[in-house]
Order: C-alpha cells, then sequence, then structure tokens
C-alpha cells in the first residue's frame, strides 16, 4: 500500500499570535510545530521581525515580504536538538523592548540569549549564542524587561528541584521557592549574567513586561519598569531594589462559585499609549482584567485592578494601534473586538494596593481578601469581526444527507463546553445573497453595462427572453426603460459597452450600435441568416451566421463599427464563440476562439496581417457548449504576468481548461473537470477587480486567483441559468443571476476558503455521535467535566435562594460567553442531543442526572427483540479523569419515539468501570467496559452479560466489526483483532500489534486491514496476515486460537505495518470515503486542531514512483520555514513508510520557475505536466 | 592503558551526563529513572500544543492551567526520593 496524504483543511488553531488580522494574509506550511513567537523592532527601524520557537532545534527569524505576500527566512541558527524537549529551548521566547537580543529558553535548564544588530548594510545581524544555563531549573516563564537603553535584561520564574529530589522527609520539596531571576546581558562584555535572584509567590505562573526607561528627549520615564508576577488569586508588582505592590484577582460574583477554588491569568497584553500604558489580563474563565500602575518616574504608587470585560479564553491577545483588540481563542472561533472605551469612568470597583497595608506585602503568604466582580454583558468592548475556526474537532462524519448535492457533507463536532457546536462543512464558497425578485417570465440571460467606458458603476441591466428583450436601469431603485435604443422585440445574443461611450446589442437579426446621442447604427444579417452566437469586446465583435460563416467587426478611431470585408467559412455550424478582453494599451485581442458541432474547437487569427486565418485546433470528446478565453494569474504557470487560458465548456458537463500561447496560438497544457450534469456555461466576471470565470452546470463553480494561486470551488447557492458581474453603489463588487424566473444579487465574501461551515449549537462539549440505520438524525453525547449538571445546579440554586436573595442576572448569564461555573473535578454535566442536520437543528435534549457523564453511544438492532434498534448509551457517575474511576459505570438503554425524534428510557444496567466503546454486534451489544470486552444480550429490566475477555491492557475506546471479528482499539496498546466464535460462546483475541501505540481512532481499510491514528499526531495503516485471516475463520470453535502460544507476551499473531506518517494533528476521526460522486474511496481524518486531510491510495505503480522523485526533490529545494526537517517532521516518532506528503508536493506550484522546470526535467516531465498531475491528485479525489 | 581509558571514558560520561539532563546510565536508581521519564512527559505535554489541548478538554481546563500544573509537577513528580542506603 502506498499513500498520498494531503491536507484539505489546515489546523485552525492559533497557539500564539502577535499580529492580528482579521483576514488570513498568509499561512504556510513549516512542517514543524510552532512552540512560541515573537516580535520585534530594531531600534530606529519601522519594521517588525518574527522570531520562531519551534520543535526544530533552531531559532528563525521571519521577515514579512508583502509584495511576494509571503515570510522571508533572514536567519537560522542551530542550537540542539530536533524535538520539543525538556533541555532543549524553544518553548519559551521573549525579547527585549529595543529589539537588541532575544532569550529563548526551554522548561528545564537551557536558556540562550542572541544578541541583534544592524550591519553597515542596515541588514539585521544575529550573534552566536550566550548562555545562561542553570542545571536543575524549572522555568515557568520569561519575559523581556524593558530597561530602556541600559543593558537588556531578562526575567525568568524558576524553580530550583536539586534539593527536593534529594530529601527523602519531603521538607526541602515544601520549602521550594520560586524564584524571579533578572539576566543582565553585558552588551559591553558580551556576555550574560545572573543579576539578581528573589523568591516570589509559590504559585507564580506568568510574567507580565512592564514599561520603563527614559525618553531621551524629556528625561521622564516611561514606566517604572519590572514585572508584573500573576500568581495564584493575586498579581504583584516587583522590581529589582523596589517595594512590591500586590492586589487580588477579582473573582465573579456568582452564586455557584466556590470560593475555594483559586484563579490565575493565562494570557496577558499591555498596551502602551502616549505617555501612559496599561495591561489586560485574562483569566481562566475569559475575564479580562484592567491593570494600571500609578508612578511617580520609577517609584510605583500603586497597582489597581478592576474587571473589563469577558470574551473568550485567548492563547493570545493582541492590541492594534487602531483600536481593536484580537483574542486569539484557545478553543473556537477566535474574534477581533473593537474598543469602545478604556473602562475610564465606570461603577466597576477597583482594588489597589494602597488600600492593603504595606501595599498588600504586609504578610506575602497570607492571601489578601477575596476580591469580587459582577460579570456582566460588553461594556468596553464590541465585537467587531469573527474568525470562525474548528478547533477542537472531537469527532465527525461524512455523510451526504443534504438534498441537492452530489457531495458528502463533513459533520464535524466541534468546541468545548458552551461554546461547542456541531458544524455542517461544506466544499464551496458562500455567497451572500442582498437581492431577490422575481421577474415576469423566464429570461435566459442577464448583462449589465455601463454607459461610458469610465463609469464607475453599471447603469442598466438586460435581460434576454426568448421573445423579448427588457432593459432595466440602476438607480435608487431598479425599474424598466423604454428609451435606451435597444430593440426591445427580439432576443438579445450579446450586450456590451463599446469604444468610449457608445452601446451595442446583437440579437439574432442584427447588430445595434447605439451611440451616446441615441443614433442607432444597425448592421442586418443576410436575409435569410440569423446570428447564433457572438462575442464582443471594447473593440471587436464576432457574429456567427447560421450558415456557419464568422463576420468580423472592428471599432475604427472615430469610433464606427466596421466589418471586415471577408466572411469566413467554418464548415460545421458555430456553437460558441469567445475572444478576451482587449489588452491594456493594445487595439485589439488578436486570438478568436470558436467551439464548432463538429466537437472541435479552432483558434483563429484576429491579426491584420492574418485576419481570420485558423491558426490551432482542439479535438474534443463532445459538442462545446460554452468557450471563455480569459487572461489570469495563476504564479504556478507565470508568475508576474497573468496566462492567457481558453475554458471550453462541453454538453456532457466537462470542462477542459487549456492555456492559450500568446505568441503562436498553440493550445498546451489541457485540464479537465466534471462540474455537474448540465452543458456547461461559461460566463467572465470580475471578483475583487480581478477577472474570474462562472462556470455553471448543475453546480456553479468560480474559477479565480486568490493569493496569486488559481482556485476552482463551487458556489454553495441555488443552480445559475446565467450570470453576470453586478456593480451598483450599495454592491460594488456584486454578482447578478438568474434561476428560473428570479433575479438574484449576490456576493462572494470570503475567497480562499475552501469549506463553508454552517453551525448548530450545543450545550456541552460533544464527545461523539452517530447516525441511525433508517432516519436522518444525528445521536450526539456531551459532558463537561468540572461544571454542576442543570439538576444540581437548579438544586443548589434554591437552597440559596432559601436563605437569602441571590443575584438572578448573573445566574442568567449565556454560558457561550461567560461559561458556567467552575465545579470540582470529578463533577459533570451531560446529555444525549438529537440532531436534524437538514434542518439544522436540535430536535431534543435529554440531560442527564445524578453526576452520570455520557462516553460512548450506539444503535443496536437486538435479535432477542426482532431486530428493534435500540440506543445504548454508555455513561459513568462521579467520573475521575486521572487516574481513570468513577463510582459506577452504567449502560442505559432507550427506545426511539416518534420516528427517532424522541428517546423514552428502557432501563440501566450498573457496570464496574467507565464503558468508553459500544458496538452492536451480531444483534446483540458488545461493549468495552474499562479493561473489559464483553457481549450483552438485552433482558427485560437489564442487560445480560454474555461473554468477556479481559486482557486487554489498559481500556478499550473504539470497536469496530465485520462479520464475526471485532476490530478493539485500546487507549495505551494499539489495536487488537478478536474474533467471536458462537458455539463455544468465546471471546478471542487472536491478533494484535508489535508496538504500543495510544490509540484515538480508527477505521476498517478492509476485513484484515485497520487505519489507525495515535494521540502524538501519527496515522499508519495495520495489515493482518491473510493466511491467519482465513485460518482463525475456518476454526469454529476458536479451540486453535485458545491454544496457540502468544508471541511477544500478546496475541499468538501480529500484525504487519504497511504505512506510517506523523500528521502533526491529533487524530481525532477516520473515515473510509468516497468524496466526489463515482471517485475512489480515501480515508479522511480530522484531528484536534482543526485539520482535516484525507489519504488517498495510488492506483498504480508509476504514479507512486513519480510522486516520490518529486517528494525528495521537493525535499531538496524547499526548506522548512522555521528550520525543520521535513523528513524527521513526518517520521517524527517511527520513520514515514510507504506516505508521501502531498502538501510539500503542492508546494512545487510556489516555487521560482528556474526550479520548477530543474526538478520536472528530472522527472522527464514538462512543468505543466507535474502540475497537472498534483492537481489531479487532488480533485479526483477530494473534488477540492 | 585500558584503565587509563577507561577513566576518560568516564569523565566523558559524567560530563555528557551534566550536560544532557534525563540522559540514564547503569546504575540508575528506579527512583531517579521514573522521575527523569515523568519530567520529560510533562515537558512533551507544555511542548507539544496538541497534548496540552487533548488534557484541557478532557479536564474541563483552560490551556494556561494545564501548562501550568504540568510545569509544577514537574519539581517532583513522583512524590519523595526514598531514603538512601548511605544515610
Amino acid at each position: 500500500m502506498h499513500l498520498y496524504n494531503l491536507t484539505l483543511q489546515h489546523p485552525t488553531v492559533a497557539t500564539q499570535a502577535i499580529t492580528g488580522k482579521m483576514a488570513t494574509v498568509i499561512a504556510t506550511d513549516v512542517f514543524g510545530s510552532i512552540r512560541s513567537l515573537a516580535a520585534f523592532r530594531l531600534t530606529g527601524g519601522t519594521k517588525d521581525y518574527a522570531i520562531v520557537g519551534s520543535d526544530s532545534g533552531r531559532i528563525v527569524i521571519l521577515d514579512y515580504d508583502p509584495k511576494t505576500a509571503s515570510f522571508v527566512k533572514l536567519h537560522q541558527e542551530t542550537y540542539g536538538k530536533s524535538g520539543a524537549r525538556r533541555i532543549v529551548p524553544g518553548q519559551y521566547l521573549a525579547t527585549d523592548p529595543k529589539g537588541r537580543s532575544v532569550m529563548i529558553s526551554a522548561v528545564e535548564k537551557s536558556k540562550l540569549v542572541y544578541i541583534l544588530n544592524r550591519d553597515a548594510a542596515a541588514n539585521l545581524t544575529i550573534s552566536s549564542p550566550l548562555e545562561a544555563h542553570k542545571a536543575n531549573t524549572i522555568v515557568h516563564h520569561i519575559v523581556g524587561l524593558d530597561v530602556g537603553f541600559e543593558n537588556p535584561m531578562f526575567a525568568a520564574l524558576e524553580v530550583d528541584y536539586a534539593e527536593s529530589d534529594q530529601d527523602h522527609t519531603g521538607q526541602a520539596f515544601k520549602d521550594t521557592e520560586k524564584m524571579l531571576t533578572y539576566y543582565e546581558l553585558d552588551l559591553g562584555l558580551n556576555h550574560v549574567v545572573r543579576k539578581w535572584s528573589e523568591p516570589t509567590d509559590r504559585r507564580a505562573n506568568l510574567l507580565v513586561q512592564v514599561p520603563g526607561g527614559q525618553l531621551a528627549s524629556s528625561e521622564r520615564f516611561d514606566g517604572p519598569s519590572g514585572v508584573l508576577i500573576c500568581c495564584e488569586d493575586h498579581i504583584i508588582y516587583r522590581h529589582m531594589d523596589a517595594p512590591q505592590h500586590r492586589v487580588p484577582i477579582p473573582r465573579r460574583k456568582h452564586p455557584l462559585e466556590d470560593p475555594s477554588r483559586t484563579i490565575i491569568i493565562v494570557t496577558a497584553v499591555m498596551h502602551k499609549m502616549k505617555g501612559a500604558f496599561f495591561f489586560l489580563l485574562q483569566s481562566e474563565d475569559g475575564d479580562l482584567y484592567k491593570v494600571t500602575i500609578e508612578h511617580e518616574e520609577e517609584e510605583v504608587r500603586s497597582l489597581k485592578i478592576k474587571y473589563f470585560d469577558t470574551v473568550p479564553v485567548a492563547s493570545s491577545l493582541c492590541i492594534l494601534k487602531s483600536g481593536f483588540l484580537f483574542v486569539a481563542a484557545e478553543f473556537g472561533n477566535h474574534y477581533l473586538y473593537q474598543f469602545q472605551k478604556l473602562g475610564d469612568d465606570d461603577n466597576e470597583p477597583e482594588y489597589s494596593s494602597t488600600a492593603y497595608p504595606a501595599f498588600g506585602m504586609a504578610n506575602p503568604n497570607v492571601p489578601l481578601p477575596h476580591a469580587h466582580f459582577r460579570p456582566r454583558p460588553l461594556e468596553n468592548l464590541a465585537v467587531a469581526d469573527e474568525l470562525e475556526s474548528l478547533d477542537p474537532i472531537i469527532d465527525s462524519k461524512v455523510l451526504n444527507v443534504l438534498p441537492n448535492s452530489d457531495a458528502p457533507q463533513i459533520f464535524a463536532a466541534c468546541g468545548r463546553g458552551g461554546r461547542s457546536s456541531l458544524r455542517i462543512l461544506r466544499h464551496g464558497l458562500e455567497v451572500e445573497e442582498s437581492v431577490s425578485s422575481e421577474l415576469p417570465g423566464i429570461p435566459n440571460a442577464v448583462w449589465t453595462t455601463k454607459r461610458k467606458e469610465d463609469d464607475e458603476y453599471d447603469s442598466y441591466i438586460i435581460l434576454s427572453f426568448v421573445n423579448g428583450t427588457l432593459v432595466l436601469s440602476i438607480g435608487e431603485t431598479i425599474e424598466e426603460v423604454q428609451d435606451t435604443g435597444f430593440l426591445s422585440s427580439a432576443p438579445t445574443l450579446a450586450v456590451q459597452q463599446i469604444g468610449a461611450d457608445a452601446l451595442l446589442q446583437v440579437h439574432p437579426q442584427g447588430i445595434r450600435h447605439v451611440l451616446a446621442d441615441r443614433r442607432v447604427n444597425e448592421w442586418r444579417v443576410p436575409p435569410g441568416k440569423t446570428i447564433v452566437s457572438a462575442t464582443t469586446n471594447k473593440r471587436q465583435v464576432v457574429v456567427a451566421l447560421s450558415s456557419a460563416e464568422l463576420v468580423y467587426f472592428e471599432l475604427d478611431l472615430d469610433g464606427q463599427l466596421n466589418e471586415y470585408q471577408d466572411r469566413k467559412a467554418m464548415g460545421s455550424t458555430v456553437l460558441a464563440l469567445s475572444m478576451a478582453e482587449v489588452p491594456e494599451g493594445r487595439q485589439r485581442t488578436p486570438f478568436l476562439a470558436v467551439g464548432c458541432e463538429d466537437q472541435t474547437v479552432r483558434i483563429i487569427s484576429l491579426d491584420p496581417e492574418t485576419t481570420l486565418e485558423a491558426i490551432s485546433l482542439q479535438a474534443l470528446t463532445a459538442p462545446a457548449s460554452s468557450i471563455c478565453i480569459a487572461e489570469m494569474l495563476d504564479a504556478s504557470i507565470n508568475k508576474t504576468q497573468p496566462t492567457l487560458f481558453v475554458n471550453i465548456g462541453l454538453q456532457n458537463g466537462v470542462l477542459l481548461r487549456t492555456v492559450l500561447d500568446p505568441i503562436n496560438g498553440q493550445l498546451t497544457d489541457t485540464r479537465t473537470r466534471f462540474l455537474g450534469t448540465r452543458p456547461i456555461r461559461l460566463i467572465r466576471v470580475q471578483i475583487q477587480r480581478n477577472p474570474a470565470i462562472l462556470a455553471l452546470s448543475s453546480r456553479s463553480w468560480l474559477n479565480y486567483t486568490h493569493q496569486n494561486l488559481m482556485h476552482f470551488t463551487p458556489l454553495i447557492f441555488e443552480n445559475l441559468d446565467y450570470a453576470w458581474s453586478f456593480s451598483a453603489e450599495l454592491s460594488p463588487e456584486g454578482l447578478i443571476g438568474i434561476t428560473g424566473s428570479t433575479l438574484r444579487i449576490f456576493q462572494i465574501p470570503k475567497l480562499g476558503t475552501k469549506l463553508k461551515q454552517d453551525s448548530i449549537p450545543l450545550s456541552y462539549t460533544p464527545r461523539k455521535f452517530i447516525t441511525h440505520p433508517s432516519n436522518h438524525y444525528f445521536y450526539m453525547i456531551e459532558g463537561d467535566n468540572r461544571v454542576m449538571g442543570p439538576e444540581a445546579a437548579t438544586a443548589r440554586l434554591d437552597e440559596l435562594r432559601k436563605k437569602g436573595p441571590i443575584d438572578e442576572e448573573v445566574v442568567d448569564l449565556p454560558p457561550e460567553v461567560f461559561g458556567r461555573p467552575k465545579a470540582p473535578a470529578g463533577t459533570w454535566a451531560s446529555c444525549i442531543r438529537i440532531i436534524d442536520p437538514i434542518e439544522a437543528k436540535t430536535v431534543a435534549v435529554l440531560p442527564l442526572d445524578c453526576n452520570e457523564a455520557a462516553f460512548s453511544i450506539a444503535v443496536v438492532p437486538f435479535s432477542a427483540r426482532e431486530g428493534e434498534l435500540i440506543l445504548v448509551v454508555g455513561t459513568a457517575a462521579d467520573t475521575l479523569i486521572s487516574p481513570r474511576s468513577c463510582s459506577s459505570g452504567f449502560l442505559r438503554t432507550y427506545r426511539f419515539t416518534q420516528d427517532g425524534a424522541n428517546l423514552e428510557f428502557l432501563h440501566k444496567t450498573e457496570t464496574d468501570d467507565v464503558p468508553l466503546a459500544l458496538l452492536g454486534f451480531q444483534g446483540r451489544l458488545v461493549a468495552g467496559v474499562g479493561k473489559a470486552l464483553r457481549i450483552y444480550e438485552i433482558g427485560k429490566k437489564k442487560l445480560l452479560r454474555k461473554a468477556e475477555n479481559k486482557t486487554f491492557g489498559s481500556a478499550i475506546i473504539t470497536l469496530h466489526t465485520q462479520g464475526s471479528r471485532i476490530i478493539v482499539g485500546d487507549m495505551q496498546e494499539s489495536v487488537s483483532f478478536a474474533a467471536y466464535k458462537a458455539p463455544e460462546n468465546r471471546l478471542l483475541v487472536f491478533g494484535d500489534d508489535s508496538q504500543q501505540r495510544w490509540v484515538t481512532a480508527v477505521a476498517m481499510v478492509d476485513y484484515n486491514t485497520v487505519a489507525v491514528g495515535d494521540r502524538f499526531g501519527n496515522v499508519f495503516v495495520n495489515r493482518l496476515d491473510a493466511k491467519v485471516s482465513e485460518q482463525v475463520d475456518d476454526d469454529p470453535t476458536g479451540a486453535g486460537i485458545l491454544h496457540e502460544k502468544g508471541q511477544l507476551m500478546g496475541a499468538p499473531h501480529k500484525t504487519k505495518m504497511l504505512t506510517h506518517f506523523h500528521v502533526g494533528d491529533m487524530i481525532t476521526s477516520i473515515h473510509k470515503v468516497s468524496m466526489v460522486a463515482g471517485g475512489r474511496e480515501i480515508l479522511l481524518y480530522t484531528c484536534l486542531h482543526g485539520t482535516i486531510g484525507i489519504l488517498v491510495p495510488f492506483v498504480s505503480k508509476e504514479d507512486s514512483d513519480f510522486i516520490s522523485t518529486l517528494e525528495q526533490h521537493m525535499r531538496t529545494e524547499q526548506s522548512s520555514l522555521v528550520g525543520r526537517d521535513q523528513l524527521s517532521w513526518r517520521g517524527y516518532y517511527v520513520p514515514v513508510k510507504s506516505v508521501v506528503d502531498g502538501d510539500l508536493c503542492e508546494n512545487f506550484a510556489r516555487l521560482p520557475s528556474g526550479k520548477q522546470s530543474s526538478i520536472a526535467g528530472e522527472l522527464d516531465r514538462s512543468v505543466g505536466e507535474v502540475l497537472k498531475k498534483l492537481e489531479q491528485l487532488r480533485t479526483t479525489t477530494s473534488g477540492f | 592503558m585500558a584503565s587509563e581509558l577507561r577513566y576518560t571514558a568516564n569523565t566523558q560520561l559524567e560530563h555528557l551526563h551534566a550536560r544532557y539532563t534525563g540522559t540514564g546510565h547503569a546504575d540508575i536508581s528506579k527512583y531517579d529513572w521514573v522521575t527523569h521519564q515523568h519530567r520529560d512527559t510533562l515537558a512533551s505535554i507544555v511542548g507539544h500544543p496538541t497534548l496540552t489541548s487533548y488534557l484541557a478538554i478532557a479536564d474541563g481546563e483552560s490551556l494556561g492551567r494545564i501548562r501550568f500544573e504540568m510545569t509544577e509537577k514537574m519539581l517532583q513528580p513522583c512524590g519523595p526520593p526514598p531514603r538512601r542506603d548511605e544515610d
């Protein structure tokens, strides 16, 4: 087996953010894991650089090049081994605010400092590293101190474990102190010294830079310098030789809030304005606090904290100069907020260090009294924009349930807690409709046109009907006009704004040239003939007559339309014509494409020297229905200039795209694509001021250029019969289309996205969902740890209400914004939800009570009940995650009522452990309960245990079956093959893996083969020997297997690993599906951080050899942006086996053309052929 | 000669152990070994964003809290050391 891995949707998690932009300006595959990011600016410079700390063992400095919209690697310095290791730096980065140096640190011991400078040519330089290591030290955080232009200093939060490792009494462990240590980089001596180290709060977790240093001009201090130390429940201001200030972190005044719970700050941002600065700190609940420091010169007077607003918990916060706050959420969608005010004059209680004895530091080991605030909806911020993120995808299904869809949709259970959602992902571009209006009849075409060449917006909409033409004028309203000079009694074939200020209408009987003063010059068709097809541009007109003749007109310098003296006989009826726009600064376009009934497309010259001479010819598989020549930029073919493409739509729904050589007119590099079942109609439109092509068939597609690369994506919209560009004041970038008798005006807002998302909100973190064999509903289980269930919460609130009034407004705050009050570990809120995916809504929710949480779900046709379908849900009460334990597990059974729209509870059966996997198996239930695999039969009051096998290593988490075989995925011990032998009622494990694997997702590829994803981001395929498989199946009682000797302390037979690949994101589900109608079956996987990818089996040896060789060349040509070696990244834990990295191969399109042709040359192919092969691999398997 | 070689090899080894924290040797105690294992694992969880997310989702905590608790745990992941025989 040889597989090709392609990522369809890149991970959408932001682990780190340094600047926030709401449209992804740039996304580059780094083939590595980015762990930290920092931005810096050299003194006096105007440009920020980004430093990346990754798992490559290298420090990398990147520069953004807006011209090519790409990152440029300026420096790459190797300092250690690759991989996210304990003592190899890369975890933390801190820069000096003046951009003079950077510190990069590991979790333990190692810290390196690099000096950044400029050489004579103003290029950025980086020094060799200076070590600031300290053995036996764990680093919690580092930050660069703001010291102005004195020697750069870095602060680190460190814990030394040397003593506690030696002391068996545990006293040293208790006495261990967390130290705040300053490291000074002596620029003169070129070395780093530990300048100062003092104990601070043991539970400190984060440092924040406080502005400092003097302005050269005013001698005024920017701030007091030093750091904010964020600890559990407290914020401390600290600096060398200065008094400390401490304030409590205010907590929510919520009746259900646990007063013994501690709060930490998870992310922080400092913002400097003119002469002032403030901090926004975010707690783990998502509450933002505004922290200010009052200071006189370098002396701090007070530290103040107050509640600001509540936003989703972020992994990074960025404040933009323009008054925006970007929240890179740790889970779910990212948000951009606009500052409405800075919380200066409101009634929010403010807590100041001056209110406490000795600025809150009278007794540093005793916590300050709790401070409170009342959470409320946004007051200081307003949502400006939202960036969709799939992170985390916890489960998914790939199905085609939506009507009128020929490709399956991906249903992904995403998000966490109150912000969870089920997302329906469809391949295509989102369309925003602004106007939709009914017309009196069914038009067959629509155009819009300006009146003059330099008009900004369109003035007329022209609709052509079978027997007439309707002209509408676009003003404040859209209304019919009569006096435009257009012929209204005949259908229209083409409309064009021609010359400086004239209009042109082509109708079957002739051409009307409407001049600016409404005079009409009409050219009439010779008697007995009609015009069948026409193509126009600003200066040229070509019409095809029913006698298979072409007539060519060109505008002369006086604005007169002149017919070329000869007519060209084509010999076959003309079906379609097209010519490109007049290139800028030219008189005419030199080529005309003619599609004839004899299944050919001919390129005809319009050059004055060789007018109407045939240049080249391409044979087709079906008659052309439409042709469109367009000049579009595709950087994979030509980086600097647009390429001239001839798009040919055939009557059988196939689109051909060929490149037209602008010099000799030859057609090369043909690519084909099946668009739909109807004959294709092609229309040249403008999308964001760039030419694009709309291809209309049974689906509408848009071919456009985005970030210099060509995209071809379907529109998620009703089928269009015809469409045209539409530009008016309200909708400058719109399109106008007709479907049946409806006229629609719409825009395409999110260019570049491939998946349209629709989402259904959920209450808690989704865990699993399943489909029903006969109805279309989804059954989903949700559960959240550390959250009280609705029943428990209401009971508690009622109890509190009896004691006295409680703040009902706070209780009613929406959980999707504020989350739910945190409860101790082992408290669960959980529910079963029935979802209608077609209507995209929840049908019913069944909450679970008694602190039970659902972990597994299955629909089982019990043969003891004549195959009645029963929903079985595996739950457990008082579950603790680590170590996994519960007071009791349960198997709940439900009967479907109302055609599956509701459930009726039957009974529940106790189990001794958490049932993590359930499956219907031969009319019974097979359950993975902790380490035991069991078969249950349904009884009147309980499920009855029939067979059991307890030989599994840790916990069964996945079950799959075919025939009498059960594939068991164990949490830590990979996948085992078990067989059920009915005569002896035995469950026997006969095959397993020779390696331990932390399984997260399994899919059966065939009877003997499984594809498995593990917790460390690997995906691999294991196969059992066919002979063993046969032998086991032929053994009726299983006695043979029972007495076989185990191998390597496991089952008697081992599976063989066929392929192995490191995806880099934890795989949460794998499906064997076909993504395009009639296409091959592929493996589609979804990952925790939102990656969606596919594994495609190669069909021929030739293909796999070709792509593997290309991959080898790409490895040498394309180095990773973070300096990670692609081969070692893809073989992070186990060397890559038989999988080609498609993401790397597709970067071929971005290589400079010289490198492209040299690689193609080595492969004995042309560049076009390589690109075509890559595109074909993508489109025929995924349709993307 | 041979003993001298062994001597230099040992100092090199000691040097390597001092340099690469977490490297095992023939006489490592069970406690030291398992503590190293745990510290490596905890550092790996903190260093791999997917593992941090995975734990955070399972446990219902924020990423920052998971990272903090994991780093805290590195101080003494396996309890106090056993009493030394020499003592």
